[in-house]
């Protein structure tokens, strides 16, 4: 088994699928001859030509809406935001489009589109090219929502997203796309969307994340194993629609949950995931739910001090993780 | 008698007859909902009234079963052209289960189905222009190589989506039929305070394709400028943008009141033009109708209509629960 880095997987995930199904293609900036700007489609058009690789005009509602008409008739596109913090042009084409087209047709018509975007900070992008997204579409029936964070996972969700029959949001940190290594099989493998995964078995503290801190609080775990502190870490991996029942069971298996993202605070993800573990695990609790979150500000700040405040670190998530063990 | 200037064209007697049908058949569905919404029996009416020439003239061109439409709001000429029926219309209307638009789920205006190869559409406005673009896009990778027609009022022609999709459009050179349908005001603003161009024809320019303006309330001429672009497109040589410029004879919707924004002079003056009445006369001046025959096609339809609220109105709604299904397929 090829070990590989979070972006070669999702360029390997593209890659197979466009082999497997000429119904695939891929659209949106820079993602041709310069093989896009992080080098997710390196390769790609030399083997799929420009016909499938398409360097489409620098506008996001258009590579969104293209995209969009195309699946309706059957094709499978990839569109690619380059960053997720230029995705906003879009919003009206994926919200009021993509994410209604099956339910306001009865079923007639549906739209199997993926959508790619590489969010989150910690890359000197400043307020525009640090942004985490999520949140804005994660109460948006019609969509789903898939943030893997290891690139086993990338590479079998990108697949499911590229073969499921609704429209997928899938964001990719880019902080993980070079630091992240790990084990990819050559093979034709897809995880389900909709699925949570247990990254690390434990009994003392619920760690629930996703993205780059889904890997702050692994790293956490395993030093905190030293002190005689167990962690159960759960990899939400689908933000939309959550899985409801993992996070249940990760919650009334430790009574102590912690729920950490890079996004901001008030409004993301983990409010819901509270909420889902305040109505369903009162009686299992011993200690508040917690969430360790970026701060309620617009973005993140360029200047360096600035932004290691904002970004959430090895060393803050260390520190709530052993603060809930204690309570 | 008058030259036929639809044979200049290639359309046949039988052909004009049709169009004339259609166009007929769209006011007096769009006059019946009317009826029904001021006594009380349907929530909502918005109209093709004063632009069924267009709808029906541009619809004449694009081969039916093949093309693709991703109509507006306003296209009932359009839709009734591509397949769908009065009771369709009468079916959405009174938001029953059957109908084939979205089953109850969306106002009247927001038409879909793929047996018509008719893309199901929404309300913001000119979100169907990148669709388009995209259904040709893929057609050109199927080989399947259909024509798309979208259509848009001249106020959402300001809208990005509608540069954003011509724009792709124009740098691919795909076939799409980008129809204005000019009736002169975005609910309650006139043209003036929309564009600062001579015509929304001249924004084409910028995309590198034809822009061409005509007059909307002349099906024969439509025709004939929908069809050379469609021929066009076909050929590879890339989408078209043309401009029918017509008015829009009654409120925006049931919901609104146009009194407030134009005066009774200008909609009386409006109405002399009305295409249903011109075509009529042509029909005539060529010999191919007399008042008899009209008479004829009129009633015809009137029975059609009354059929179709019947029907339509004593079908089933869906069922409340039924407001779970479709949100995600298996």
């Amino acid at each position: 088994m090829a070990v590989m880095t979070f972006i070669e997987a999702v360029t390997l995930a593209m890659r197979e699928e466009m082999r497997r199904d000429p119904s695939v293609f891929l659209l949106g900036e820079d993602v041709g001859i310069r093989g896009g700007v992080f080098r997710a489609s390196m390769g790609l058009i030399e083997e799929f030509g420009e016909e499938r690789v398409i360097d489409t005009p620098l506008a996001e509602s258009a590579i969104a809406g293209v995209a969009i008409g195309a699946a309706a008739v059957g094709m499978r596109p990839i569109a690619e935001m380059q960053f997720a913090d230029f995705i906003m042009p879009a919003v009206n084409q994926i919200v009021s489009e993509a994410a209604k087209m099956r339910y306001r047709s009865a079923g007639d018509w549906n739209c199997p589109i993926t959508i790619r975007a590489p969010f989150g900070g910690g890359v000197h992008g400043a307020l525009y090219h640090s942004q985490s997204v999520e949140a804005m579409f994660n109460s948006t029936p019609g969509l789903k929502i898939v943030a893997p964070s290891t690139p086993y996972d990338a590479k079998g969700l990108l697949k499911a997203a590229i073969r499921d029959n609704d429209p997928v949001l899938f964001f990719e940190h880019k902080r993980c796309y070079r630091l992240i290594k790990g084990e990819v099989p050559d093979t034709d493998y897809v995880l389900p969307i909709g699925k949570a995964d247990v990254k690390r078995e434990g009994t003392d503290i619920t760690v629930i994340s996703y993205g780059l801190t889904l890997h702050f609080a692994l790293q956490a775990a395993e030093k905190l194993a030293a002190e005689g502190i167990s962690a159960h870490v759960l990899d939400l991996r689908t933000l939309y629609p959550l899985d409801k029942d993992a996070i249940i069971q990760a919650a009334s298996k430790t009574g102590k949950v912690l729920v950490i993202h890079e996004d901001n605070k008030e409004g993301g993800i983990g409010g819901e995931v509270a909420a889902i573990v305040a109505e369903n695990c009162l009686f299992d609790l011993d200690a508040p739910v917690r969430r360790l979150c970026g701060p309620d500000v617009p973005a993140m700040p360029y200047s360096p001090p600035m932004e290691k405040f904002f970004m959430i670190t090895p060393e803050k998530v260390l520190e709530a993780m052993r603060e809930l063990a204690l309570f | 008698m008058s030259t036929k200037r639809h044979e200049a064209v290639g359309l046949t007697d039988q052909q004009v007859l049709d169009m004339y049908y259609y166009m007929l058949l769209a006011r007096k569905l769009d006059e019946r909902q009317w009826l029904l919404n001021r006594a009380g029996k349907v929530p909502f009416v918005i109209s093709c009234q004063g632009q069924e020439a267009a709808q029906v003239g541009a619809a004449f061109a694009f081969e039916i079963g093949r093309d693709y439409f991703c109509p507006y709001y306003r296209d009932l000429g359009i839709v009734l052209v591509a397949g769908q029926s009065a009771r369709d219309t009468m079916l959405t209307a009174f938001a029953k289960a059957e109908d084939p638009n979205s089953g109850g789920r969306q106002m009247p205006g927001h038409f879909g189905g793929k047996k018509f190869n008719i893309l199901t559409g929404s309300s913001p406005v000119t979100t169907q222009v990148p669709h388009a673009v995209g259904i040709a896009l893929a057609g050109r990778m199927t080989g399947k190589n259909p024509v798309v027609y979208t259509s848009f009022g001249e106020g959402s022609s300001n809208q990005g989506d509608f540069h954003e999709g011509a724009n792709f459009a124009g740098v691919h050179k795909l076939p799409v039929i980008f129809f204005c349908e000019n009736n002169k005001y975005a609910i309650s603003v006139p043209l003036s305070k929309q564009l600062a161009c001579e015509s929304v024809a001249d924004r084409a320019i910028g995309y590198g394709f034809k822009g061409v303006s005509i007059d909307g309330n002349d099906p024969i001429e439509v025709y004939r400028v929908v069809k050379e672009a469609v021929e066009r497109g076909r050929n590879g040589e890339g989408p078209t943008l043309i401009e029918a410029v017509m008015y829009r004879l009654v409120p925006h919707s049931s919901d609104d009141d146009d009194r407030v924004y134009r005066s009774r002079e200008e909609v009386e003056e409006a109405k002399k033009k009305d295409p249903i009445i011109q075509f009529a006369n042509y029909l005539k001046s060529v010999g191919l109708m007399d008042d008899a025959s009209e008479q004829e096609v009129l009633q015809k339809v009137q029975a059609e209509v009354d059929e179709a609220t019947d029907y339509a109105e004593n079908a089933p709604y869906p069922t409340p629960e039924s407001t779970l299904d479709h949100v995600y397929g298996s």
